[in-house]
């Protein structure tokens, strides 16, 4: 195909090839934000990982654009300030302190959240940074009361294998997590505040993966990679990816907050094929003669043209006092009814900036010729054209608000509409559910990064490099690789190197000949039994367990007693190899097995035919943990021959 | 190339850049035993120390590259940074009123300075107009630059200058002056404005800024909507400053600029007019007196500035175990006059007593204030007051310890007439005595207590 925008049509997801993907250019990057597992915050010493709805109090605050250490504002800045929200924090005394009100300026940054940065930027095979700058990252939506993150640059131009090539890591960044949202109605929006300053590192790969299956594939990756430290947060919203997307001719697009790897695929497809259709749109409007310099549009107050509509939505705006006008579209005529997504169509771009940017938030908000949703009658459109002058060709737009947004809601339309011609906005986007993506803001740039004046630099030391490498697991590819070899049942392969008692695995292997499989089954299977039974914060150290296993290497415990002694250790909270009874000798359970049997014979079990395993049951129950079962069968079968004989 | 083209950078950083020829601004790429980092060299700050080369990533991040691990250095290009903010014309409208801003630091409007990697004010009509277009709606703006220091900088040679400049301005016919002013001493400046400067037709509004204004969540945009408003529209023709009233952003206070003082080193609300009530609340839309006891805008000039000064007074912070060396070295180094922040109701311990006498002999004024801030100075009550008065130290009301020394130090620069001095110091300018102290003036509210928590809930803090 010579030109593949004119020609190619996106294919339902499941019947697109790689080489679909291919011939459209697909590229795919990530930017994975994990929490880091400290004690304390950042940038303050408020608790980590505390979190509650419940809050004390309520501040109220706004947010200004500035400018950029080069001097220019950004792009999302000016459009945050044009939204003109009012962001009210809900204050917790226990999660939060004046450093994350922006009352007090930071304190030194978490030394021991920097160590695990370093450390996860060496797994990354990164260029680690000499001396760290913190940077101010800005945000005006208001999820961070500062207006900024306070972010640091740690490591840059790492790689990861996967499959025959290397991923690459443009940047690892530690940095402060911001509120989470409650809410965001009209010009007010709610956040609570006790996520606020927890420390994360972020961290981009390279736009290398090429079809939406390779990006979920490399995200678990480096969710394993940096999960084999044992020092990241796990849980609900501990780990969350931006995606970015882009196809030959398209723009990269930010796919925000993604909180599950396997709704990566979807998205990723419907995105693409966003902006593939965004493309075939803008070929339509040139070959309608419509370009970015040709566009036309104009707009009138119409609230008085339309106060009798019979499309009950915006009568009850009009109702409410509102004010409607109407843009003009020139020349779009079907348009807003071109397919974007699955189920998506154009007008619902339009709808979307003018939803977030204007704030005019019950939707419908906007209604439009261009169907196929439903809108005012024909009658009304037909009269609308006439007292708009407005042709055949031309597609109308209505949007109703409050007198102040709907004028700047009117403009907004004729933007995004215009920038059909330009081809694919620079956006975030944020992730639905139904696998389809909204707009979110305009795409920041650098200009929004400002050096951070309330910290100076902080210098790495060769000896603080050292130290961490020195405890650095070995890279989790290499890891599973080498429990293939050791015969590691294959499902227990991937958790067992993601797991915290990853290191206690090596050690009980190579250092204490514990066999390979036996490790395995209890590092993995029964601590998953035990984490279904008392949860997953069990407290069960993994220098408990490694008691458990000196017990059984001594003899003082049975191999088949590991579970249950590890169940009694959760359930103590501790294991004391002191206090276990002494394992037993043969006569000692001899002698055992011949009292039960005596017991037996004058209390003679109902099924005479199960005389042996109830035998063996009821001396199991006073040896278990003392001599393994084996024996005890083993001794319980010679005995009853010998008695027979 | 000129030790400019390297600003900032000394010793093993230097010999780096200048080896490869890398001036800053220079888009380079850096090979280090580390690996390679692609970017545009940045200055350095001068109190940075010497190993480091910083550099701009592509992703707008700054590192610090140790130079002694640097390998090579390719140029690629240059791009110097122009900070500066927008600067757009004034508009003028003939129906708004006249609003003078002096300028004499602090953070209402600032940048970054490559040299100590801190921020430094900026300001201009059109500056500011370029970051807070909403002045226009209010007034007619127009600013002059006192000064650029921070507000620790500020002393008795700004004060007097300040208060010329007032002079002048009122002279001129404006309707309003805002100061703009660092918040450190802002409480001594207002202080000592209501002495140079008393009976103004027109509001003197000192504001400045807890967040700098190259902050999003700054409150320097805010404060000075409110001030310019306030030297607008408000008919009190006092020195007041204008600051956040809570910490969210919904409206200032107008302190009285004798009874105000900061109270925190980083709240934005940290102003707080201290045994008493403020003159009034304002917000975007509209100032709400709290009291009616103030001077009125008027429409003549009949204002008096007198800036005469004496800078040998100064203040003691008394503590137990004082010894009277610290009152000895001020007698003997030529001061004319001490205020002391005393404990309690106004005492200092026994050992100070025969410098206090030989202080009092040598003619030197001596006023008493309390360290507790709020409250009145009460030297009957106890024996050590009496015996401190005995000796020479006049009680000072309750006019607060920075107020007494600003007060002091111009009262005796009009006259060194101990009784003359004490006929100024005792008789009440701009608020700074009060007869009474009403009983919400003293109002902290003790967090954790029920009834306080279900206020705070209840209302914005």
């Amino acid at each position: 195909m010579n030109d593949p925008i004119a020609e190619f049509r996106f294919k339902p997801f499941r019947e697109m090839t790689d080489e679909d993907y291919r011939l459209i250019g697909f590229r795919s990057g990530l930017e994975i934000h994990q929490q880091l597992l400290t004690e304390k915050k950042l940038f303050c010493r408020c608790p980590a990982g505390l979190y509650s709805d419940h809050y004390n109090a309520e501040i109220l605050r706004e947010m200004r654009p500035t400018l950029s250490e080069l001097g220019e504002y950004d792009g999302t800045a000016l459009m945050e300030f044009k939204t003109k929200k009012e962001i009210v924090y809900r204050i917790n005394y226990e999660t939060v302190c004046t450093y994350e009100m922006d009352d007090t300026p930071p304190f030194e940054l978490n030394e021991e959240a920097l160590d695990i940065a370093i450390g996860i930027a060496m797994l990354y095979r990164c260029s680690l940074v000499d001396e760290i700058h913190i940077a101010r990252k800005q945000y005006l939506d208001g999820s961070i009361p500062t207006g900024f993150q306070r972010t640091t640059i740690v490591g840059v131009e790492g790689s990861i294998p996967y499959k025959d090539r290397e991923i690459r890591i443009v940047q690892l960044g530690l940095e402060e997590d911001a509120c989470r949202e409650v809410s965001d109605r009209y010009h007010r929006r709610v956040y609570i505040t006790d996520r606020l300053g927890m420390p994360l590192i972020e961290t981009v790969t390279g736009a290398d993966m090429r079809t939406p299956h390779e990006i979920a594939e490399v995200a678990d990756l480096c969710r394993r990679i940096v999960r084999s430290t044992g020092q990241v947060r796990t849980g609900i919203g501990a780990a969350r990816q931006d995606v970015n997307v882009s196809v030959t001719g398209g723009t990269r697009i930010e796919i925000k907050g993604v909180p599950r790897i396997p709704a990566i695929p979807l998205l990723t497809y419907n995105e693409a094929m966003r902006q593939w259709n965004l493309l075939r749109l803008k070929r339509e409007l040139e070959r309608r003669g419509i370009t970015a310099e040709t566009f036309r549009s104009r707009t009138a107050d119409v609230t008085q043209a339309v106060r009798k509509t019979r499309y009950r939505p915006l009568a009850q705006a009009l109702a409410k006092g509102f004010q409607a006008r109407c843009v003009v579209l020139e020349g779009f005529r079907g348009l807003l009814a071109w397919e974007t997504q699955t189920n998506t169509r154009f007008g619902k771009e339009i709808s979307d900036r003018v939803r977030v940017i204007e704030c005019l938030m019950d939707l419908p908000n906007i209604a439009h010729s261009d169907g196929p949703e439903k809108s005012l009658p024909r009658t009304e459109w037909k009269a609308l054209r006439t007292d708009l002058a407005a042709g055949e060709d031309d597609t109308l737009v209505i949007v109703w608000g409050p007198e102040t947004d709907v004028e700047t809601g009117a403009k907004e339309i004729a933007i995004r509409a215009r920038e059909a011609a330009i081809g694919v906005p620079s956006e975030t986007r944020q992730a639905l559910k139904d696998g389809t993506n909204g707009f979110e803001r305009i795409l920041p740039g650098p200009d929004r990064m400002y050096p951070d004046t309330d910290l100076p630099p902080k210098r790495i030391t060769q000896e603080r490099l050292e130290r961490i490498r020195a405890t650095l697991p070995e890279p989790v590819w290499e890891r599973e690789r080498r429990y293939r070899e050791l015969g590691v049942p294959p499902d227990t392969i991937v958790p067992l190197s993601i797991s915290p008692y990853a290191a206690l695995f090596n050690r009980l292997v190579t250092g204490k000949n514990v066999e390979p499989v036996r490790a395995a089954v209890a590092l993995v299977q029964y601590t998953k039994r035990l984490a279904r039974r008392y949860g997953k914060d069990n407290g069960l150290a993994p220098e408990t367990v490694e008691g458990i296993f000196d017990a059984c290497i001594a003899g003082r415990l049975a191999w088949d007693a590991i579970l249950p002694a590890m169940d009694a250790a959760v359930r103590r909270g501790s294991f004391d190899a002191l206090s276990l009874p002494p394992p037993c000798t043969d006569e000692e359970a001899d002698g055992v097995i011949r009292e039960e049997a005596a017991f037996l014979r004058e209390n003679p079990p109902k099924r005479p035919e199960r005389f042996g395993e109830i035998l063996i049951g009821r001396a199991m129950r006073r040896l278990r943990g003392r001599i393994p079962a084996p024996v005890v069968v083993e001794r319980v079968r010679r005995l009853l021959e010998e008695e027979r004989r | 190339m000129t030790a400019n083209d390297y600003k900032g950078y000394r010793g093993e950083a230097l010999a780096a850049l200048q080896k490869f020829q890398a001036p800053v601004w220079s888009d380079v790429e850096i090979t280090t035993d580390k690996g390679s980092f692609t970017g545009i060299i940045l200055p350095r700050s001068e109190t940075a120390d010497p190993l480091h080369v910083v550099i701009k990533l592509r992703s707008g991040y700054n590192i610090g590259i140790n130079a002694a691990g640097i390998r090579s250095i390719t140029l690629q290009g240059r791009k110097e940074a122009h900070y500066k903010i927008p600067e757009k014309e004034f508009p003028y409208d003939p129906k708004k009123p006249r609003v003078k801003l002096l300028g004499t630091g602090g953070t209402i409007a600032s940048r970054l300075d490559y040299r100590t990697g801190a921020v430094i004010p900026a300001f201009s009509p059109g500056e500011l107009y370029g970051s807070v277009p909403e002045l226009a709606d209010i007034c007619n703006l127009e600013t002059e630059k006192l000064y650029g220091v921070f507000s620790e900088n500020m002393g008795p040679e700004q004060w007097r200058g300040t208060a010329e400049a007032i002079g002048r301005e009122i002279e001129r016919g404006v309707q309003g002056i805002v100061i703009g002013h660092g918040t450190d001493t802002m409480h001594h400046t207002a202080g000592i404005l209501t002495y140079m400067v008393q009976n103004s037709p027109v509001p003197i509004v000192m504001v400045g800024s807890q967040r700098s204004s190259d902050r999003p969540s700054s409150d320097a945009a805010l404060n000075l909507m409110h001030a310019v408003k306030t030297a607008a529209e408000s008919d009190i023709a006092e020195v007041m400053v204008c600051m956040f009233g809570p910490t969210s952003n919904m409206y200032g206070l107008l302190h009285r600029g004798t009874r105000v003082r900061k109270m925190h080193s980083s709240y934005r609300s940290t102003f707080r007019t201290i045994g008493d009530i403020p003159l009034a609340m304002v917000s975007r839309e509209k100032i709400t007196p709290l009291r009616h006891d103030y001077a009125r805008r008027r429409s003549d000039k009949n204002v008096t500035i007198n800036t005469a000064f004496e800078e040998m007074v100064s203040i003691v912070y008394y503590y137990p175990n004082m010894r009277p060396d610290i009152i000895d070295a001020l007698i003997d180094n030529g001061y004319k006059g001490i205020v002391i922040a005393g404990t309690g109701l106004g005492h200092v311990n026994k050992p100070l007593y025969p410098s206090i006498k030989r202080a009092h002999e040598k003619g030197i004024a001596m006023y008493m204030t309390v360290q507790t801030l709020w409250g009145y100075v009460q030297m009957y009550v106890y024996d050590t007051g009496r015996d401190l008065m005995e000796l020479g130290i006049v009680p000072a009301s309750n006019m607060l310890p920075e107020v007494a020394y600003v007060k002091l130090g111009w009262a005796l620069g009009q006259t060194s007439d101990l009784e003359e001095v004490r006929r100024i110091m005792l008789t009440p300018i701009g608020g700074d005595i009060t007869e009474r102290e009403p009983h919400n003036g003293y109002l902290i509210l003790q967090g954790g207590i029920p009834e306080v928590e279900e206020f705070i809930s209840r209302t914005w803090k």
